[in-house]
C-alpha cells in the first residue's frame, strides 16, 4: 500500500470555482482508479488560487489480476466468425477451447502497476474536466483542439510513494518540483511525495488547504477586530472568497472616516464586501464601526502599513462616490425620478416600467377599497405603488443593483413622506423566496401584492409562461411571495383564473410541502374544482390533512376506497346522478337489513351538516360529519351483500355506495388521497 | 509609495516603453483616431487574427464622451490613456512579465498586495471575449489581463495575451495624489491638469452641449455608407477605420443623450456588424480560415 500525490498547478482559478473544482477532481479521479479496479483508502483534497491537488491513500501496487471468458462461434460456423472472434480476444485458434461444439476463449488479464494506471488516468481528468469555463493559450492554442484548462495550467506533480508517475500532456511533462508562493519563494520546491507536500509548500508560504486558510482568515479578522473593540460581522461566503484569492492569507484592519456613516449602512456594507471583498465590523453598540478588514495575500516587509493605507485610499474613493450619489440623488424628489421610468422597456410587450407603475398603483388602490387588504390607507397604498419603481433611475441603485427598494425606502423618508409609504416602497420587493420576511404592513402588502399580481397576470397576458428549467421573468418567485402574502395575512379574495390558477395550485404544492403539507391533499381539495381562494384552500387541506391523521379519518378512507373500487369494478358506468344516488329508507322496495338502513339514516344526518360546514368554512366540522360515517360504513361492508342475487338489492346497494361516495366528494375528492 | 524615485506621468509611460521593448513589443504611437479603448486599436483587435505571431505595446488615449465630468471630478475624465501591450502567441511567462512592468515601475510586491482576481473580458461591439484578471494592487484594479479567445466572432488561433494597464490610475497610486490633475506630468513642475485640465472642461461642453447632433447623424450614416464601400473594394483596414469612426460618433449622440433606448440597440448592432465585417474581410483577404 502507497500514498500517490496529484497537483496540478496553474494560473490563477477564480476563487468562486475552487472548491466545486477540489470535489470534481476527487470524484473523477477515483471514477478513472475504479475503471482499472482500484480504490484509494481515502482521498484529500487541497486547493489554492494556483493548484489543484489530491493525496490519495492506501493504493495498492498494483491492480489485481482477472480471468475473462468470451463465448465465440459454433466450431462449425464459417472461417471469417472464428476469424472475427480471435481479434476481437487476440488469441490464436490453438490457445481457444472447444465446448461442445462452441468455441471459448479464456483471457487472463494479469495485474497493472498501478504507477502506469495513474499515468492514463490522470490526463484522461484533466481533459475531462468539467470548469464551468475554459480556455486555451499560448503556441498550442494554434489549434481549437489544443487542451483547454480554466486559465493557462502550468505543472504537474504526480509521485506514487516516492516515485514519480510519468505523465505527459500536451507537452507538460510530470516532475517532482512545484513552485511555492508567488511573491514569498523565488525558484522551484522539491517534493518528496504525499508524506511532505503540504508541509514543504507551507514552509515556501502556501497553506494548501481551503478549510485552513479559512479558518486562519476567521481567526485573525477575529482578532483583529477584537483589538480595537470591534466584531466581524460573520459572512462566510465572503471568508471563502478570500481564501480563494490567497495561498497565505494575512488579514489587515484599516478604518475610513467615520463621516462616510451618514450614508446609509447597506450602502458601507456592499462597497465594503462586494466592491472590495472586506469584512464588515460593528463597534460594541452594534452599529457599523468605520473600519474594514482586507485579506492580503503576503506577510508585508513593512508589516502591512503600505497595503492598509493603499485600501484606505481606494475605499475613501468609493465611499466618496456612494457618498456623492446619496446627496445627488436626494436632490430630486422620488416624484421627479419617477418621471423617468417612462423611458425604461419594462417588456416589448407590455409597455415602459411607467406602463407598470400605473397598473400596480390602480391595483394597489383596488386591493384595499375592495377590502382584500385591512387596515391600508387607499391613498397611501397608490402614492407608494407610484414611488416604488423610481428609485431604478437613481445613481445609487445604478450602481448597486441589490439596494432597489432599500434605497427608495431612504430617500421617502428623506423627503419627509409617511412612514408607511417608505415602508412600503423598501419592501414591496419581499418576499424574496423561502425564508425571507413577508410583509405584514397592511400598505406594504397593497403594494408588493399588486406588483407581484401585474407582473404574473401581464406575462400569463402574453403567453409568457415558465417552462421547465426556464423562468427568465422569476415568474415562479412572484407566485410564491403571492401566496405567502396571502396565506400570512389572511388575504380572502379570487386570485386568479383559468392557467394562472393551475400555476398558483401547481407553486401553493411545492411551497406547502416544505410546511409539510402533503400535495395529495391539495389534490383532493383542488379536485373539486373552482377553489381560487387560497385561505380557503389550505384551511380545507388542513383540516383534511388532521382528520386523515385520525383513526375515523384512515378508517373512512378505507371504506371509501372500498365503495369507489367496487363501484368502479360494478358499475363503471354508474354515473353520481342525484336521483339515482339519493337512496333513502322510504323509497326501498324491500326491507333493509339493519346495517343498511343505519348506514342510510347516517347519510341523511351527515350530508346536511357536512355542507352547512362546509358552506361555513367550518372544515373541521364538515370532517367531524364525515367522521360519523364510519361506522355505518365498516358496519354495512360487515353485514351487507353488495352483489345479492336480486337485482333490485343490488343495484339499490351500489346506488347507495355512490352515495356514500358523492357525500364524501363534498368535502373532498378522497379519490385523490394516496396511502 | 516612497521607495526610491517617483515616476512622472511622463516616464511611467517611458519606463513601460523601455521595459516592453525588451520583450521584444514592438513600441507603437497611438492609433491617430478616436477610441473608447486601447482594444479598438488595429493592432489588438485586426493582429489577433490569424496565425501570425505579434508582439506590441502602445499607449492609446481612449475618449468616452458620457464619462466627460467638465474637470469637476478627481478620477473621471473623458480621455484618458490607456497603455495596452498584446503577445501572440500568449509566452508561457506573461504573468511573470508583468509582475516584472510592476517592479520596473516601482511596485515591490513584498510591500504592496498584489492579487489576480477573476475578471472574464467581453466585447460584444468586437465579437470578443477572453477569460483573465483584474489586477489588483493593495485592492485597487490596476490592470485588465486578459486572454483572448475570440475576436470578430471568429476563434483566436493562437491565443493572446492582453494587457491594459489604467495610466492615470497607476500614476495617482505610484505618486501618491487624490486627483488626477495633480498628477505630476514631468519632474520640471508641469502637473496633468496644466496639460489636460481645460481639455476636460471644453470636450465636456462639447461633448454634452455643443455637437450638432444633426451633422453627427450625418456622420454616423457617411462612415456606414463608406464602409460598405471599403468591404466592396477589399480594403478591411479601411473599413475598420469606419467602424471606429462610427463608434466614437455614436458615442457623442449618447452623450448629447438623443438616442432613444429603441434606437440605441439598433445603432450598436450596427457598429458591431461594422467592426465584425471589418474583421471577416481581413481574415479573407489574408486567406486565413476560420
Amino acid at each position: 500500500m502507497t500514498d500517490f500525490l496529484l497537483e496540478l498547478r496553474c494560473e490563477e482559478i477564480p476563487a468562486r470555482m475552487q472548491l466545486k473544482a477540489s470535489e470534481d477532481l476527487a470524484r473523477l479521479f477515483t471514477e478513472e482508479l475504479a475503471k482499472a479496479g482500484l480504490k484509494p483508502a481515502s482521498i484529500d483534497s487541497f486547493v489554492t488560487p494556483r493548484r489543484l491537488a489530491l493525496i490519495a491513500r492506501g493504493l495498492l501496487l498494483e491492480t489485481a489480476a482477472v480471468s475473462e471468458e468470451f463465448k465465440g462461434p459454433r466450431t462449425s460456423a464459417p472461417a471469417q466468425a472464428l476469424e472475427g472472434f480471435l481479434r476481437k480476444t487476440g488469441l490464436t485458434q490453438d490457445q481457444l477451447e472447444d465446448r461442445d461444439g462452441v468455441w471459448f476463449a479464456v483471457v487472463n488479464k494479469p495485474g497493472r502497476a498501478t504507477a502506469d494506471v495513474l499515468a492514463q488516468a490522470v490526463p484522461a481528468v484533466v481533459r475531462a474536466f468539467p470548469w464551468p469555463k475554459s480556455m486555451r493559450w499560448g503556441a498550442a492554442s494554434q489549434t481549437t483542439e489544443s487542451l483547454r484548462w480554466v486559465r493557462p495550467l502550468k505543472g504537474i506533480v504526480a509521485i506514487l510513494g516516492e516515485d514519480l508517475v510519468d505523465i505527459e500532456i500536451e507537452g507538460l511533462h510530470s516532475g517532482y518540483a512545484t513552485l511555492g508562493h508567488r511573491f514569498h519563494h523565488a525558484g522551484e520546491i522539491t517534493i518528496g511525495g504525499a508524506h511532505d507536500y503540504a508541509e514543504k509548500l507551507r514552509a515556501c508560504h502556501v497553506i494548501v488547504s481551503h478549510q485552513e486558510r479559512q479558518a486562519i482568515i476567521a481567526a485573525r479578522a477575529d482578532e483583529a477586530a477584537t483589538a480595537h473593540g470591534y466584531s466581524v460581522i460573520e459572512d462566510k461566503g465572503l471568508i471563502a472568497e478570500n481564501a480563494g484569492l490567497t495561498e497565505w492569507p494575512v488579514p489587515l484592519l484599516g478604518d475610513f472616516d467615520p463621516a462616510f456613516l451618514e450614508v446609509p449602512p447597506e450602502v458601507i456594507q456592499l462597497t465594503l464586501r462586494i466592491n472590495q471583498k472586506y469584512f464588515v465590523l460593528r463597534d460594541a453598540a452594534g452599529k457599523l464601526a468605520p473600519a474594514f478588514i482586507c485579506t492580503a495575500n503576503i506577510e508585508a516587509k513593512d508589516g502591512g502599513a503600505a497595503i492598509i493605507a493603499g485600501n484606505r485610499k481606494v475605499l475613501a474613493a468609493r465611499l466618496s462616490d456612494a457618498r456623492f450619489f446619496w446627496e445627488q440623488d436626494r436632490k430630486t424628489k422620488l416624484a421627479d425620478h419617477a418621471q423617468k421610468l417612462e423611458r425604461i422597456t419594462f417588456h416589448e410587450k407590455l409597455g415602459t416600467v411607467a406602463d407598470k407603475v400605473e397598473r400596480v398603483a390602480k391595483l394597489a388602490r383596488w386591493l384595499v377599497e375592495e377590502g382584500i387588504v385591512k387596515g391600508a390607507d387607499a391613498d397611501l397604498a397608490e402614492q407608494a405603488a407610484r414611488l416604488a419603481k423610481a428609485d431604478l433611475v437613481t445613481e445609487m441603485v445604478g450602481e448597486f443593483p441589490e439596494l432597489q427598494g432599500v434605497m427608495g425606502g431612504y430617500y421617502a423618508r428623506a423627503e419627509g413622506l409617511p412612514d408607511a409609504v417608505a415602508d412600503a416602497i423598501r419592501d414591496h420587493y419581499k418576499p424574496v423566496g423561502q425564508g425571507d420576511d413577508v410583509p405584514t404592513a397592511p400598505v406594504t402588502v397593497a403594494v408588493s401584492l399588486a406588483d407581484k399580481l401585474d407582473t404574473l397576470r401581464s406575462f400569463f397576458g402574453i403567453d409568457e409562461k415558465p417552462t421547465g428549467s426556464r423562468d427568465p421573468f422569476a415568474l415562479r418567485r412572484a407566485a410564491l411571495g403571492v401566496i405567502q402574502i396571502i396565506t400570512a395575512n389572511d388575504l380572502r379574495f379570487a386570485v386568479a383564473e383559468g392557467d394562472l390558477l393551475d400555476f398558483f395550485a401547481d407553486r401553493l404544492k411545492v411551497q406547502q410541502k416544505e410546511a409539510g403539507v402533503r400535495h395529495d391533499l391539495i389534490d383532493a381539495v383542488l379536485a373539486l374544482g373552482g377553489e381560487d381562494d387560497l385561505v380557503r384552500l389550505l384551511a380545507r387541506v388542513k383540516a383534511l390533512q388532521s382528520f386523515v391523521a385520525t383513526d375515523d379519518g384512515a378508517n373512512l378512507l378505507a371504506g371509501y376506497k372500498r365503495a369507489a373500487n367496487i363501484l368502479k369494478k360494478e358499475a363503471p358506468d354508474l354515473s353520481a346522478t342525484p336521483a339515482f344516488a339519493r337512496v333513502t329508507n322510504k323509497e326501498l322496495s324491500y326491507e333493509p337489513e339493519k346495517a343498511e338502513a343505519d348506514l342510510i339514516a347516517a347519510l341523511d344526518a351527515a350530508e346536511p351538516r357536512a355542507a352547512q360546514a362546509v358552506a361555513a368554512e367550518e372544515f373541521e366540522g364538515a370532517m367531524a360529519a364525515l367522521a360519523t360515517l364510519r361506522a355505518p360504513i365498516d358496519a354495512f361492508f360487515d353485514a351487507v351483500t353488495v352483489n345479492d342475487a336480486d337485482p333490485a338489492k343490488r343495484t339499490t346497494r351500489l346506488a347507495l355506495l355512490a352515495r356514500v361516495r358523492d357525500a364524501v366528494h363534498n368535502v373532498a375528492d378522497f379519490s385523490k388521497i394516496t396511502g | 509609495m516612497a521607495e526610491g524615485k517617483v515616476l512622472s506621468f511622463q516616464d511611467l509611460i517611458l519606463t513601460l516603453h523601455a521595459y516592453w521593448g525588451k520583450q521584444g513589443c514592438v513600441i507603437l504611437q497611438p492609433l491617430d483616431m478616436e477610441v473608447g479603448a486601447g482594444t479598438f486599436h488595429p493592432a489588438t483587435t485586426l493582429r489577433a487574427l490569424g496565425p501570425n505571431a505579434w508582439n506590441a505595446a502602445y499607449v492609446q488615449p481612449s475618449r468616452r464622451p458620457t464619462d466627460g465630468r467638465y474637470g469637476e471630478n478627481p478620477n473621471r475624465l473623458q480621455h484618458y490613456y490607456q497603455y495596452q501591450v498584446i503577445m501572440k502567441p500568449s509566452p508561457a511567462n506573461l504573468q511573470e512579465l508583468y509582475l516584472g512592468s510592476l517592479v520596473e515601475i516601482g511596485i515591490d510586491p513584498l510591500v504592496h498586495d498584489i492579487r489576480f482576481v477573476e475578471d472574464d473580458w467581453e466585447s460584444p461591439t468586437l465579437g470578443a471575449w477572453g477569460l483573465g484578471w483584474e489586477v489588483w494592487c493593495d485592492g485597487m484594479e490596476v490592470t485588465q489581463f486578459t486572454y483572448f479567445q475570440q475576436m470578430g466572432g471568429y476563434d483566436c488561433k493562437p491565443v493572446a495575451g492582453e494587457l491594459t494597464y489604467g495610466l492615470e490610475r497607476l500614476a495617482m497610486y505610484i505618486q501618491g495624489v487624490d486627483s488626477v490633475y495633480d498628477l505630476k506630468f514631468n519632474d520640471a513642475g508641469v502637473t496633468y491638469g496644466d496639460v489636460f485640465l481645460e481639455n476636460e472642461r471644453q470636450m465636456s461642453k462639447w461633448n454634452f452641449e455643443v455637437a450638432d447632433t444633426e451633422k453627427l447623424f450625418r456622420w454616423f450614416r457617411d462612415c456606414r455608407a463608406e464602409y460598405d464601400q471599403c468591404i466592396e473594394n477589399g480594403v478591411p483596414l479601411a473599413a475598420f477605420e469606419q467602424a471606429i469612426k462610427a463608434s466614437h460618433t455614436f458615442n457623442l449622440l449618447q452623450a448629447r443623450g438623443v438616442i432613444s433606448v429603441q434606437e440605441r440597440a439598433s445603432y450598436m448592432g450596427q457598429v458591431r456588424d461594422m467592426a465584425k465585417g471589418s474583421c471577416e474581410k481581413w481574415m479573407e483577404v489574408n486567406g486565413w480560415a476560420a
